[in-house]
């Protein structure tokens, strides 16, 4: 099976001041997936994962070198309009961060800041975004009450259908349950299964179970080096690193 | 284990004198605050709000010192509020940090401890003698600004400081621009906070006296400044001056501090009514600002 790739990192290096995070990471993404970034914890996923929307740049001391491909195009080219890209490419944190307003108000704010106020168009948009987050049901009446009064798994939720309604391509998850009890954990690995389906989908998590359960590929990464990169059902039942196999079976992170 | 009692002893000793402070701090503030109501409480009535100072202390009252009051704090609030948010809001957003910007902020935290008097001499200096702003609303409101201004900056700065970066990534992450999560985001959050700095600003400057005194504000004012906004019979039927602005003044303290000095005792009743008015209005500034920060307090 041949697949299309949507984001190619060269020769990615990342840095924190003149701390080394990303040595050297090669890696294809495959569109239609869900790629899984797993290894233990300090090893730069978070790293990595906020390479593709460039949330590092908040970061004052933060350095990379290397190219990364969006369809293409470097992201880190001169002339990217990076508010272009985020809406392209949109992220879900590890821990739910609705903002202090309504449930509609969190899902319009995307929609909001691109100048559109057609109030029927945002309605939409608000309404498809919670159905494809499989929110819908459980908030319709009360959509203008506080996100803050969710359950931690509603609240992310809301997060989900938030970085929906802006019609990203590819949607970034920072250890997307790690704040979440395991039923909530469920619903969010279910979703993320039915949302590959039209969107690209990475996957940070240091659960190996999560990875063998929602990924299509998983790319394993260790004090900054990827080690192996491959489909799911390969990297778990032949690891072809020594380091792979010993993570997998719990010798350490 | 002897030290293990000995630790014990000194921490029931601190227990005590600790209590014993407080309550003396508070017993003496119940017993000026019931010896001011019990000097002034029965000159307070519609006439002490409506009249003018006077020579006879039992018509004398507080309506110019009431009204200009309101003049300087609305002044004040106008030349200090934006200012103010403003630097707060470029300092913590968008300001690159370096020995510039570190020298300018240790500046204005030494400048919000600077005795109020030295701001009445420069305020004299500058908007006196250089602008010939006189002793008008215009220069005793300036000179307030002033006095509020890096208090309402660093309680600004405060405030952006502490809305959680979570919900800024999660802005900048749907494609907001740095004004956008500033504006629809981080100032929202934000806001009772810089509310309450505001507020606690506000009720310091309303009971200063120092700085006004110091420009020569005049103690006996038996008129307001020109009304903003008046009605007339002819075309175009309603005047609007800012005159006002240019006009002498005084305030609640320095009219209680112009009663004190006198040596009738009767003006000394007038004080004490100026001065339950005075407290009123500044404990309920004060009670806002609490409610508002325990409002905020419980949101995250
Ligand atoms: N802002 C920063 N400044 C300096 N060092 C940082 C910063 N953020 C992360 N690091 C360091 O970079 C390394 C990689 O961090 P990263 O957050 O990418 O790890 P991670 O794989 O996501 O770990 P975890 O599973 O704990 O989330 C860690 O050693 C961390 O201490
Ligand atoms: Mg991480």
């Amino acid at each position: 099976m041949k697949q299309d790739v949507v984001i190619q990192i060269q020769g990615a290096n990342s840095f924190y001041g003149k701390k080394q995070i990303l040595k050297d990471v090669t890696l294809d993404i495959p569109a239609q997936t869900v790629t899984a970034l797993m290894g233990p914890s300090g090893c730069g996923k978070s790293t990595l994962i906020r390479c593709f929307n460039r949330m590092n740049d908040l970061i004052s001391n933060f350095r990379f070198e290397g190219k990364i491909l969006y369809k293409g195009v470097d992201l880190y080219a001169k002339d990217v309009d990076i508010t272009d890209l985020r809406r392209e490419i949109g992220m879900v944190f590890q821990k739910p961060n609705p903002f202090p307003k309504s449930i509609y108000e969190n899902v319009a704010y995307g929609v909001r800041i691109q100048g559109i106020t057609d109030r029927e168009f945002i309605d939409g948009v608000v309404e498809e975004s919670l159905k494809k987050a499989a929110l819908w049901e459980e908030v319709k009446d009360r959509l203008h009450e506080s996100a803050l009064s969710l359950s931690g798994g509603q609240q992310q939720r809301i997060c989900i259908a938030r970085a929906l309604a802006v019609k990203p391509h590819v949607i970034l998850f920072d250890e997307p349950c790690s704040a979440l009890d395991p039923i909530a954990t469920a619903k969010i690995e279910e979703l993320i299964t039915e949302l590959k389906r039209n969107y690209t989908i990475i996957v940070v998590t240091h659960n190996t179970a999560q990875a063998a359960r929602v990924s299509d590929f998983t790319a394993f990464l260790y004090l900054g080096d990827l080690i192996e990169f491959g489909p799911t059902a390969r990297i778990f039942t032949v690891p072809q690193d020594k380091r792979t196999e010993e993570y997998l079976t719990g010798k350490f992170g | 284990m002897s030290s293990r009692k000995l630790d014990k002893k000194v921490d029931s000793a601190f227990k005590f004198v600790g209590l014993a402070a407080t309550l003396f701090g508070l017993v003496v503030l119940a017993a000026l605050v019931v010896d001011v109501v019990s000097d002034g409480y029965h000159r307070l009535g519609w006439d002490f709000f409506t009249s003018f100072p006077s020579r006879k202390p039992e018509q004398a009252g507080i309506f110019s010192a009431w009204v200009g009051t309101i003049w300087i704090m609305i002044t004040t609030a106008i030349f200090a509020i934006p200012l103010g948010i403003g630097s707060g809001i470029y300092m913590e957003e968008y300001a690159k940090r370096n020995r510039w910007t570190d020298f300018i902020e240790i500046n204005i935290a030494n400048l919000a401890g600077v005795p109020s008097v030295i701001y009445g001499i420069l305020g004299l200096g500058v908007f006196i003698r250089l602008m010939h702003l006189d002793r008008s609303v215009l220069a005793g409101g300036l000179i307030l600004a002033l006095l509020i201004l890096p208090v309402i900056i660093l309680s600004t700065r405060e405030a952006l400081r502490s809305v959680p970066s979570s919900i800024r990534e999660a802005s900048y992450a749907l494609g907001a621009t740095k004004w956008q999560t500033i504006r629809h985001q981080v100032l929202p959050a934000g806001f009772g906070n810089i509310l309450t700095g505001v507020i606690l600003a506000m009720s310091r400057a309303i009971g200063e006296t120092a700085p006004l005194i110091t420009i020569g504000a005049l103690t006996y004012i038996p008129f307001l400044p020109t009304n903003p906004v008046a009605f007339n019979k002819e075309i175009p039927y309603i005047h609007v001056s800012l005159q006002g602005f240019f006009d002498p003044f005084t305030v609640l303290p320095i009219q209680i501090f112009n009663w004190v000095s006198r040596p009738q005792k009767g003006f000394l009743a007038d004080a004490a009514a100026g001065i339950i008015v005075l407290l009123t209005i500044t404990l309920a500034m004060n009670a806002a600002a609490i409610y508002l920060r325990y409002k905020n307090q419980k949101r995250w």
